[in-house]
């Protein structure tokens, strides 16, 4: 039994370990200056879980192997050390893991979100609700109009309340309901939620982020690549969590600037 | 002479009768245009990014249904309806069926009776929810996906209720639920005719989502009777 | 004369004395036996199978959602009438699955994890560990019951109220759950009904806490020092002390809850939001709060679900490698360290929450620090195998294999805890993979591994131990095949809690999700066997011995089942620790923690 119960469990780590190694799952290719970062960090400890999981997942099938009851009435034996020095070792050896790791994983953390906003970011009002994103442009008055709870209108396409009749800021704001930015250059999202929690996430920006209620939450990035992806929502929000999506589409400055005229004259 | 003298009694009863009881009502009916003055607020398109298998059904662009004018400021979606003067009536049988096509309601409004069957119908590949801001009838809201059965409904008490999906915001229509069976709604060109009326005095009402309710009186003779409706338009 | 060790003080056998006198009586009746019972033996079975019933429901739950989500497509023969507004003709609305999901979820962590290692075994065997006869507040113990029976019918009604079952997850983040059914199907009186089962939950937690608590301090008999009891019964007291403050937090959390859904207050609503196209009347409140609130109860949570594994584990192996475990005192410290440092760490399931980013590196730190004592664990127990003589029984091999799965668990933990990776990894397959194996394999393998084992002292029958190893093997592997792939679906970015993959990218990922499922289907329908033999065992097993598997501890010592007051009105005096085997003695390769008879009657 204890020799089944051994190969069975070799057999289960190098099917594991041999699906992590030949990556038949993994991440999508990164379009964001901060996505190295992040691959780079989730690589270490990749290899570093990896090693563990293979090691002690092995020693643990040979030594159920090796030390099966023989009837053999031979003498226990007890590890080589004991406990003590076993200990210490891993105490240290995991512990120095976990400094490397926070040490360099901050820095990756800091990059992404306690990064002062780039002045030159381009600023898009981002708003979550039960089960869509609206993006908000400010215009060319470069400011953004103030959104009043109280006049949402969602079936006649005011989903950000406002009132342009009463507000001139609100009047050249652009309302899209996919986010379409230009490429290689940062951009600052404020990200509001009208009703329920929600969440942005593009696994292609390896960034995250949950709406919150009463709060606004800016998110900032820079995408490398001209694509067109899915923003999915990670927070449950109801019923219709699952179809809760929008396009992100990155564009050439000049096509971007294009659009943002076009949507303008709407 | 016996037989001639019951024959002719009987004539005369028979003419009697008839005469007392009048002439057989002829059933009218009412019809009218619905137009509106100043102007309309701009219907604004709408993006159906999120949804690809509806943005293909459109080629194209939609524009939200809000308000919905045709040719000589002729408006829509104008529920005209009966609202005093009419003899209540059992609820008719036949079921008003509303569909859910493309990402868009169709009918924009459906108009059913008090007790009317309605069945909601999904079309699209994408799942729906269907939830209807009822405040005097009970509300309820319910996912309908692909391939679901029709939701059958019914509702008891006169309401026009804003009908929503929240998978997908922009979708936008009523539910006017009324207490008598005689209504019609405009058609593209502003028209309507609502028959089946025996003559008499009656109140009309009009009621556009945006531009609110107006009523007319209208007394029905032998013959069809005309009545018109202008709305105000305002821009916001 | 300060040389001389002083007596033994006779206060405690005094109290123990007196506690027997005044509260402990033999049942008389049917209901005072079976059903209102006093006995801490009783209590213990009764936990085990609240248990048993709750594990059933919510697989039969998980079975729901996972043929869903392979199949989104099919009918489901029979869903239409057993929901009939969400599943009308067979098709499973996103609502019902998500309601599915809540109750899964509430349904395992409290009811199955929460009652059967700590409340179910630790009822049952922590008395007589420790040498007394039941625990010190009898009737607490059987009102804690009786609350957490409550608990579970007032969840179980959520099933039948108009709006159904909530959908917000077990979790049950604000304002979703706070605002009431504006939010949408599922949050209407059925959210409301999980709020106050769950708070009823907590009470009876909070009394079972204390009796645990105050039975391990008090209740020892003599000799019993504190580093002699076994190690199921560390961890059973360190649980306590960490559910007495847990449940603490997680009770006027969900009166919080409950006051802003039907009494008008925004604790954690803020202003100005527009629900179903209603702007909500709250102003003030904090979504944050109520994460803060339940991360601070529901981390400490899920050490309440697997510390008693480890304790029974610790307990367990050293029996079937019949040599003590390495590094006793290193173990028992290591678990404590797990419950303090428990609580440091609630805001790794919150990284990304909006709380300030700097918070993040807060929390990240010690819930690194914690893979310490927990790989230390691990480590003492590959030690104890090494150079053993491993007997290999369904018990031994539900604690091998708990060894495995914990590490596998343990270390996809390792990932999350790094807020730069679960930037990527938060609220996707990769989180559902990691605390499916810590809970719902690694605890599960520590309650299969008690059941196997302290069986026979419970029902005086052994259970068929050929059955027993079948149910482990394919146990075994249906968890590997069912669980680890989640781990892939993760690193591909595909989101937890879909009731369906409509997204461009999540669409390759199917075949994945039909070999979960199918993997799952089969894992279930192999606890059949281990329901079998429960049956079979306790109506048909062969008599137990007083100590079939040559074990140390002051429960293998009594008759099996146990007499009404454990010893038989003897007091046991415990000369030994609790795991000394592998030497030579009369009984043979071990050691009795009880001193022989002769020396030790009261």
């Amino acid at each position: 039994m204890g020799k089944l119960f051994a190969v069975i469990l070799a057999v289960i780590t190098a099917v594991s370990a041999g699906v992590f190694i030949a990556r038949v799952w993994w991440l999508p290719p990164d379009i964001s200056v901060l996505g190295a970062g992040i691959d780079h960090q989730l690589g270490e400890t990749m290899i570093a879980s990896g090693v563990l999981f293979v090691v002690s997942q092995l020693v643990l099938a040979a030594f159920v192997w090796q030390y099966a009851d023989a009837g053999d009435g031979r003498p226990i034996k007890i590890f080589p050390g004991g406990a003590t020095p076993m200990v210490v070792m891993a105490t240290v050896l995991v512990g120095i893991e976990i400094l490397v790791l926070t040490l360099v994983g901050t820095k990756v953390w800091a990059g992404i979100f306690l990064s002062p906003p780039d002045p030159n970011a381009l600023h898009i009002d981002v708003q979550a609700e039960q089960f869509a994103y609206y993006f908000r442009y400010p215009g060319p008055d470069g400011k953004f109009g103030v959104p009043h709870p109280e006049l949402i209108d969602d079936g006649n396409g005011n989903f950000f309340g406002l009132d342009p009749a009463n507000d001139t800021t609100a009047r050249d704001d652009i309302v899209s309901a996919s986010l379409v930015v230009p490429v290689n250059l940062p951009v600052l999202l404020t990200l509001h939620a009208k009703d329920v929690g929600h969440a942005f996430y593009v696994p292609e920006l390896r960034i995250q982020q949950d709406f919150v209620p009463g709060l606004v939450i800016p998110l900032q990035f820079t995408a490398t690549e001209t694509v067109k992806k899915e923003i999915v929502c990670t927070q449950l929000c109801g019923l219709g969590h699952f179809n809760m999506r929008a396009y992100l589409e990155v564009k050439p400055p000049d096509q971007f600037a294009q659009w943002l005229t076009e949507q303008a004259a709407q | 002479m016996r037989t001639k003298h019951v024959a002719s009694f009987a004539l005369l009863v028979l003419a009697a009768s008839s005469i007392a009881a009048g002439p057989a009502p002829r059933a009218v009916s009412i019809s009218g245009t619905v137009t509106f003055t100043g102007t309309p607020p701009k219907m604004l398109k709408i993006d159906m990014a999120k949804e690809p298998s509806c943005e293909k059904q459109h080629p194209t662009p939609v524009m939200t249904e809000s308000v919905v004018t045709g040719p000589g400021s002729t408006l829509a979606n104008v529920v005209v309806y009966v609202s005093a003067g009419d003899q209540p009536g059992p609820a008719p049988t036949e079921t008003v069926r509303y569909d859910q096509k493309g990402c868009e309601y169709v009918p924009h409004v459906a108009v059913l009776h008090v007790g009317q069957p309605l069945e909601i119908y999904n079309n699209d590949q994408t799942s729906h929810n269907i939830h209807p801001l009822a405040k005097a009838n009970p509300e309820w809201n319910k996912s309908q996906p692909a391939g679901s059965p029709p939701i059958k409904a019914t509702y008891d008490k006169p309401e026009f209720i804003a009908v929503k999906c929240n998978v997908h915001p922009w979708m936008h229509g009523y539910f006017a639920v009324l207490g008598t069976a005689h209504f019609a709604t405009t058609d593209g060109n502003g028209k309507f005719t609502i028959s089946d009326l025996p003559p008499g005095k009656y109140t009309l009402t009009a009621w556009h989502e945006r531009f609110g309710v107006q009523t007319q009186e209208v007394t029905v003779g032998g013959s069809e009777a005309k009545a018109d409706f202008v709305f105000k338009a305002l821009p916001y | 004369m300060s040389d001389t060790p002083a007596p033994p003080p006779v206060r405690r056998r005094e109290t123990v004395e007196k506690v027997t006198a005044l509260k402990h009586r033999p049942p008389t009746g049917f209901l005072r036996t079976y059903v209102f019972s006093l006995d801490h033996k009783v209590i213990g079975k009764q936990y085990l199978d609240l248990a048993l019933v709750a594990v059933v429901t919510g697989m039969v739950l998980s079975w729901l959602m996972r043929f869903h989500l392979a199949y989104p497509d099919v009918a489901i023969p029979g869903l239409g009438r057993l929901a009939p507004t969400r599943g009308a003709g067979g098709v499973m609305t996103p609502e019902l699955y998500l309601s599915l999901m809540t109750m899964h979820g509430t349904i395992m962590v409290f009811f199955v994890l929460t009652t059967a290692p700590f409340a179910g075994f630790g009822n049952f065997v922590l008395p007589i560990q420790v040498g007394a006869e039941d625990m010190a507040f009898p009737r607490f113990n059987m009102m804690s019951f009786w609350v957490t029976c409550v608990a579970f019918l007032v969840l179980l009604a959520a099933f039948f109220v108009p709006d159904g079952p909530p959908l917000s997850g077990w979790t049950a983040y604000a304002p979703l759950s706070a605002i009431g059914k504006d939010a949408g199907p599922g949050q209407g009186g059925g959210q409301t009904l999980w709020a106050l089962s769950i708070a009823i939950f907590c009470v009876g937690q909070l009394l079972g806490s204390l009796n645990f608590i105050a039975t391990t301090l008090d209740l020892r008999t003599r000799g019993m020092t504190l580093m002699r009891m076994p190690y199921s019964t560390w961890a059973w007291f360190i649980t306590s002390v960490i559910g007495l403050i847990a449940f603490s937090v997680l009770l006027p959390a969900c009166i919080l809850l409950i006051l802003d859904r039907v009494a008008g207050t925004s604790f954690f609503v803020p202003a100005g939001l527009v629900v179903s196209d209603r702007l909500q009347p709250h102003s003030g409140g904090s979504p944050l709060l109520w994460q803060h609130l339940f991360w601070f109860f529901g981390h400490p949570e899920v050490y309440i679900a697997i510390l008693p594994g480890f304790g029974i584990v610790s307990h367990i192996l050293p029996a079937f490698a019949r040599k003590p475990l390495l590094g006793p005192k290193i173990a028992v410290g290591c678990m404590a360290a797990i419950g303090f440092l428990s609580y440091t760490v609630w805001g790794h399931h919150m990284f990304l929450s909006g709380m300030n980013p700097l918070s993040a590196t807060l929390f990240s730190v010690p819930t690194l620090i914690i893979t310490i004592p927990a790989t230390i664990m691990v480590l003492l127990w590959i030690g104890t195998i090494y150079g053993s003589r491993l007997r290999f029984t369904t018990a031994s091999l539900f604690c091998l294999g708990f060894v495995s799965v914990f590490v596998s668990g343990g270390i996809s933990g390792f990932f999350l805890a790094q807020p730069s990776i679960d930037t990527y990894l938060h609220g996707t397959y990769f989180v559902v993979g990691h605390f499916h194996f810590v809970m719902g394999v690694a605890a599960m393998f520590g309650i299969f591994a008690g059941t196997y084992f302290w069986f026979p002292k419970m029902y005086g029958r052994m259970m068929n131990e050929t059955l027993g190893k079948i149910h482990f093997t394919l146990t075994l592997i249906g968890v590997y095949a069912t669980f680890m792939p989640m781990h892939y679906l993760g690193l591909a970015g595909n989101v937890r809690r879909y009731s369906a993959f409509t997204d461009d990218y999540m669409k390759g990922s199917q075949p994945l999700h039909r070999f979960i499922t199918m993997a799952a289907l089969f894992t279930g329908a192999v606890q059949l066997i281990f329901l079998v033999n429960l049956v079979w065992s306790r109506l048909r097993g062969a008599k137990a011995p007083d100590n079939p598997w040559q074990a140390t501890t002051l429960e293998w010592s009594v008759p099996s089942p146990p007499p009404f007051d454990n010893f038989g009105g003897k007091h046991p005096v415990v000369v030994h620790g609790p795991d000394e085997y592998g030497g030579t003695s009369p009984e043979g390769d071990f050691v009795l923690q009880a001193a022989p008879p002769a020396s030790g009657t009261a």
